[in-house]
């Protein structure tokens, strides 16, 4: 069979009626993963037994019942490795309990399945930071397949997975899914639960899914969001019906074009895909309207200060003590922790701790750290006053469709100014989705998925799923 | 205004890094362009402007201090590079009087 290459709806028919079984989902994904995992590099590992037992304890009368979720390597899931892609964890870490998304999976009837390759603890845009191995872009063996959730966008897109979880600090979702083709959404900040999730930006970070369609994305965020007493950031609110809108259409919708994300930089064959989603989305009975946020330009300065400060602190558990690697030999305590984390953490780990560090020293921190929180602001304020007037907004996920592998390392900087058109709705705290448009001639002679960018409102995943549903049908051939 | 620029090695420091000679080399340049570049942000006039150190401004929560179930002490430690006696061993901390 091929139920590898399947829809999480699709499935959920097969299995209601009786057709199938989870256990013939798992062994068809495993067989997958066999064939075409040494070539993509998605799977770190996958636990098939451990699978298999969960799938016989699954309750199929539940929304993702019977369905394998494979799992970026971030995201803790009991009795399983955890390594972020980081020599400091791989091998020397098993996690103790359940992050609250898995949890909240497991309830919906879903099995965890899989541990999907990332840039170390979530820092990049291409899994070539992963200490443990390379992805290669499925559509394209020579690219890179976009990151931090390179292996999770990377599974989906080579059938090696029906859905996967990711986590998005400045684009991580939906960037990779971009350079995919599939489907990513990041969800609003405090949405999903983060309890679980190891912390690279705490007031940043988010998981979501990635999945091959925007009603699949719409079933697994139904199931992971909510209020977690676990995370004290988790937003004490309702979740809403995800499904029922999903169809509703656009007709009535103002969507908001915000010319800042219209510049000089993006390929002309990427313009060429996002305006003629654009199009039919306002074909579809869209009202399409000419914005601006004005303070887009300072994005990336903003995040490349936050979040690495963040980054510092929270990375500073790792310090060969309680877990993870430990120097061989120290000479005190004081080289147990500079030798344990020189040895453990690969190097665009380390410039952002250091980075982070320097911007939160004395005499620096007002300078660097106050005044980007405040910039933040201004960046927060600037959708704040466009969703006065729009549903949601429309702009390109990356400058570029994938890129190759290789060639990055030299200029980190010019890596971090990609993330422009991704970074503000982490700053802000919006949801924000990336859903499949078509695709671009490489030089490669390859084609290459492009994704539209979406944005919503705080808290208004329902109508960014509409508007994204409504994308994915105009785009249909 | 004069270039932004990082002491590597003493920030390494602090962040407990001890990173070899080549490595501070290959940082130095990448670093100070990455900060040259933020400090762009040195432009801007934010005089009057509250931080952002959440994106959704909830006050933070309290809850009822209930006793829960915490995680097995032995789970923990079999994450923990040395242990003895159900404690984490490390090296001595306190030097000789």
């Amino acid at each position: 069979m091929s139920l590898h290459t399947e829809t999480i709806s699709s499935l959920r028919r097969r299995l209601t009626a009786g057709e199938i079984s989870p256990s013939e989902i798992l062994d068809d994904l495993a067989t997958a993963i066999e064939a075409r995992n040494p070539e993509v590099g998605a799977y770190l590992s996958h636990d098939l037994a451990t699978a298999k037992a969960d799938a016989a304890k699954a309750d199929l009368s539940q929304p993702l019942g019977g369905i394998p979720i494979a799992l970026k390597d971030v995201i803790n899931t009991l009795g399983q490795p955890c390594s972020c892609g980081s020599k400091i964890l791989q091998g020397k870490y098993t996690s103790p309990y359940d992050a609250t998304v898995v949890t909240r999976l497991r309830t919906a009837g879903a099995i965890p399945f899989g541990r999907l390759n990332m840039d170390e603890f979530a820092m990049g845009s291409s899994t070539e930071n992963s200490a443990l191995q390379a992805t290669r872009n499925p559509h394209d063996l020579s690219r890179v397949p976009g990151g931090s959730s390179g292996g999770s966008a990377a599974a989906v897109a080579s059938q090696t997975a029906i859905a996967a979880l990711g986590s998005d600090t400045g684009g991580s979702i939906r960037q990779p899914a971009s350079h995919c083709g599939v489907v990513g959404l990041k969800p609003t900040y405090g949405r999903v639960s983060r309890y679980g999730l190891v912390a690279y930006a705490s007031s940043l970070d988010q998981i979501g899914p990635l999945t091959r369609t925007v009603e699949d994305t719409a079933l697994v965020l139904q199931a992971i969001a909510g209020h977690d007493p676990r995370d004290s950031t988790s937003l004490p609110v309702a979740t809403e019906d995800y499904l029922s809108a999903l169809h509703q259409g656009v007709k009535g919708l103002r969507l908001g074009i915000p010319r800042e994300y219209f510049t000089a930089g993006i390929d002309p064959q990427v313009k060429a895909r996002v305006d003629a989603a654009i199009a039919a989305l306002q074909a579809a009975g869209a009202e399409i309207v000419d914005i601006s946020l004005p303070h887009t330009e300072h994005a990336v300065a903003t995040y490349y200060i936050i979040a690495p400060a963040e980054a510092s602190s929270n990375l500073s558990r790792f310090d060969g003590i309680r877990y993870g690697h430990r120097t061989a030999k120290p000479e005190d305590i004081l080289d147990l922790y500079k030798s344990s984390r020189e040895e453990g953490f690969g190097r665009e780990v380390k410039r952002r701790i250091i980075l982070g560090t320097y911007v939160l020293s004395s005499g620096y921190y007002d300078a660097y750290y106050t005044r980007a929180q405040k910039v933040r602001t201004l960046i927060r304020r600037d959708f704040e006053s466009a969703f006065q007037t729009v549903h949601a907004i429309l702009t390109p996920v990356a400058p570029t469709a994938a890129r190759l592998s290789g060639a990055q390392e030299a200029d980190p900087l010019q890596e971090y100014l990609s993330d422009i058109f991704t970074i503000p709705a982490n700053l802000a705290g919006l949801p924000a989705i990336s859903v499949p448009v078509g695709t671009v001639m490489s030089d490669t002679n390859t084609r290459l998925p492009v994704g539209l960018q979406i944005i919503g409102p705080h808290l208004g995943e329902a109508t960014l799923l509409r508007v994204a549903q409504a994308t994915e049908d105009s785009t249909a051939l | 205004m004069p270039q932004p620029h990082i002491d590597v090695r003493h920030i390494a420091n602090l962040a407990r890094l001890e990173l070899s000679d080549e490595e501070i080399a290959g940082f130095q340049p990448q670093l100070d362009a990455i900060l040259g570049y933020v400090d762009s942000l040195s432009a801007l006039d934010v005089s009057g402007i509250e931080p952002t150190a959440h994106p959704t401004v909830v006050a933070a929560p309290m809850r009822d201090d209930t006793p829960g179930s915490s995680l097995p002490t032995e789970a923990l430690l079999r994450n923990a590079p040395d242990q003895a006696q159900g404690q984490v061993r490390v090296p001595r901390v306190v030097a000789d009087a």
